[in-house]
């Protein structure tokens, strides 16, 4: 027992070491370094994919905010000028209405002024010819009873003037 | 002694500490009591025997005492015999080295035979190969574990998981990646092996009664040898390229070629050597300071001997991480510049 002994290699020690580190070496490879070294690439993967995912997704949601932004933009400016349109074509609609319903009226005060202008012509001209007759009657009467006593044409003028309703 | 016990009394952890130091003196007093014993009746203390015997090698695990109250596991013995074949018997039949085992006998852990004509391989399970075995199956258990619970849980590690998850991804991104360019995933797995197979081992040797499996020459010996073999076995073009035809003139081939062989040689040896000295060193200094008790007989010297100790004993526990990185770091170089792709630079290289 010495320093030779401390650095001289034991045959039984290298036989055993080489035997021993070759099946630890296999079995471990086999059953413990391909599972855990595959499932922490397998994790590791996953994680990196979930992260991309979520990066395309906040990419995307910010194109799908901005679509609807455009979208609402356009939807506003579509609303004012069917609003705008509205506008005109009611004004138009009012203005016509008006001016029709304004000729209308004239049309109607002008119809109404022509009969009464008419139907007035047509009374007076009644109301001469009823005149004309009467006239005339009065005068029969008055000649054919006049010839005999004052008094009693006075009563006669009386009694006609009874007779006749002037209406 | 009861003045000071009574000066620190009220402090209680005072007091637990100076129970405990009370304690080591009390055992370092019973063990000098001993040494000096034998002293007298056989033999001086021996620092250097002291030493060898821890760092050694033994054909079975002591456990505590001396001589013949040695309280120790006895191992099996096999040999190979020229004449007798394959010999197998428990190293108890040796009666600590008193008694002879048919022609078989054992002197300083050395197993001779009385038959001049017989020639013997020895092949025990020494205390090193039984600590390697042991260390083999704590490893086993430990990532097959493991493994199981990888292929249970997809998700985030949890518990051992969680303790050993970032040493594999340490070997994994921090040795293999940075030192091995093309295709390192190929040999992680060995990487991850030698790593904890070294550090483990290192481990297990700082335990009071462990063996010192790292620190012996053949374990890393062979250690070695593994790595050359990997490594020249995935050599590629470029690699044998640069030691067979080095850009020098061709007459020069004939020293280059010894020069390269001595490079493939000495890269694993110094593996080799760095390993055993760095363990091997680290339990002498350790046995070294225990021993100052023995060697002044004054149990005082524990005041010194015990903190320096346990600080050297930390110390170890840093160094037997920093050795399996190490080894494990520069053969993941080797194995990086061997299979080095020279594409991009070959007319800068050399």
């Amino acid at each position: 027992m010495g320093a030779n002994s401390l650095i001289t290699p034991a045959i039984g020690l290298v036989f055993w070491s080489t035997i021993a580190f070759t099946l630890l070496l296999f079995i471990l490879v086999k059953f413990a370094w391909k599972p855990i070294l595959g499932a922490i690439k397998e994790r590791e993967k996953s994680i990196e994919d979930a992260l991309n995912a979520a990066e395309s997704a906040k990419a995307q949601l910010g194109n799908l905010k901005a679509e609807n932004e455009k979208l609402l933009d356009e939807t506003r400016k579509e609303r004012e000028r069917i609003l705008k349109e509205a506008q005109v074509v009611a004004n138009n609609v009012i203005n016509e209405a008006r001016e029709k319903a304004n000729a209308e009226a004239q049309n109607i005060v002008e119809s109404a002024k022509a009969t009464i202008n008419s139907e007035k012509q047509a009374a007076i001209t009644q109301i001469k010819n009823t005149i004309g007759t009467l006239s005339v009657e009065i005068a029969e009467s008055i000649v054919r009873k006049n010839l005999n006593a004052d008094e009693a044409q006075q009563n006669l003028v009386k009694e006609y003037l009874k007779d006749v309703k002037l209406n | 002694m009861i003045s000071l016990y009574n000066a620190v009394k009220g402090n209680k952890l005072v007091i637990r500490l100076f129970v405990l130091l009370l304690s080591v003196f009390s055992f370092s007093l019973k063990a000098s009591g001993v040494a000096t014993e034998h002293a007298t009746q056989e033999e001086k203390f021996d620092p250097t025997k002291v030493i060898f015997e821890h760092i050694g090698d033994s054909h079975d695990w002591h456990l505590w005492g001396e001589h013949e109250h040695a309280v120790s596991i006895p191992l099996p013995i096999i040999l190979y015999s020229n004449k007798n074949g394959l010999v197998m018997f428990l190293s108890s039949n040796f009666h600590h080295g008193h008694q002879d085992f048919g022609p078989y006998f054992i002197e300083n852990e050395h197993i001779g035979t009385r038959d001049s004509s017989e020639v013997i391989y020895d092949f025990s399970i020494t205390k090193n190969v039984a600590s390697m075995f042991l260390s083999i199956i704590i490893i086993l258990s430990i990532f097959i574990t493991i493994a199981g619970k990888y292929k249970a849980n997809k998700g985030a590690p949890k518990g051992i998981q969680s303790f050993f998850e970032p040493l594999i991804c340490f070997v994994r991104d921090e040795i293999a990646k940075p030192n091995i360019s093309h295709n390192h995933e190929k040999f992680v797995p060995f990487l991850l092996t030698i790593f904890f197979f070294i550090w483990v081992n290192n481990l297990l040797g700082l335990l009071p009664i462990g063996a010192n499996l790292t620190g012996n020459i053949a374990f890393t010996f062979v250690m070695a040898v593994i790595t050359l073999i990997i490594t020249n076995i995935n050599g590629n073009k470029y690699y044998w390229k640069h030691i067979f035809m080095p850009p020098v003139p061709v007459w020069l081939y004939p020293i280059m070629w010894p020069v390269e062989l001595v490079g493939i040689i000495s890269k694993p040896f110094a593996l080799m050597v760095r390993l055993f000295a760095n363990i091997t060193a680290g339990h002498i200094v350790v046995i070294s300071l225990i021993s100052l008790i023995f060697i002044f007989k004054n149990m005082f010297m524990g005041f010194a001997a015990v903190p320096l100790a346990l600080f050297i004993d930390i110390l170890e526990l840093l160094v037997a991480f920093l050795q399996a990185f190490v080894f494990t770091m520069l053969t993941a170089l080797f194995i990086g510049t061997a299979t080095e792709e020279h594409e991009h630079h070959e007319e800068h290289s050399h």
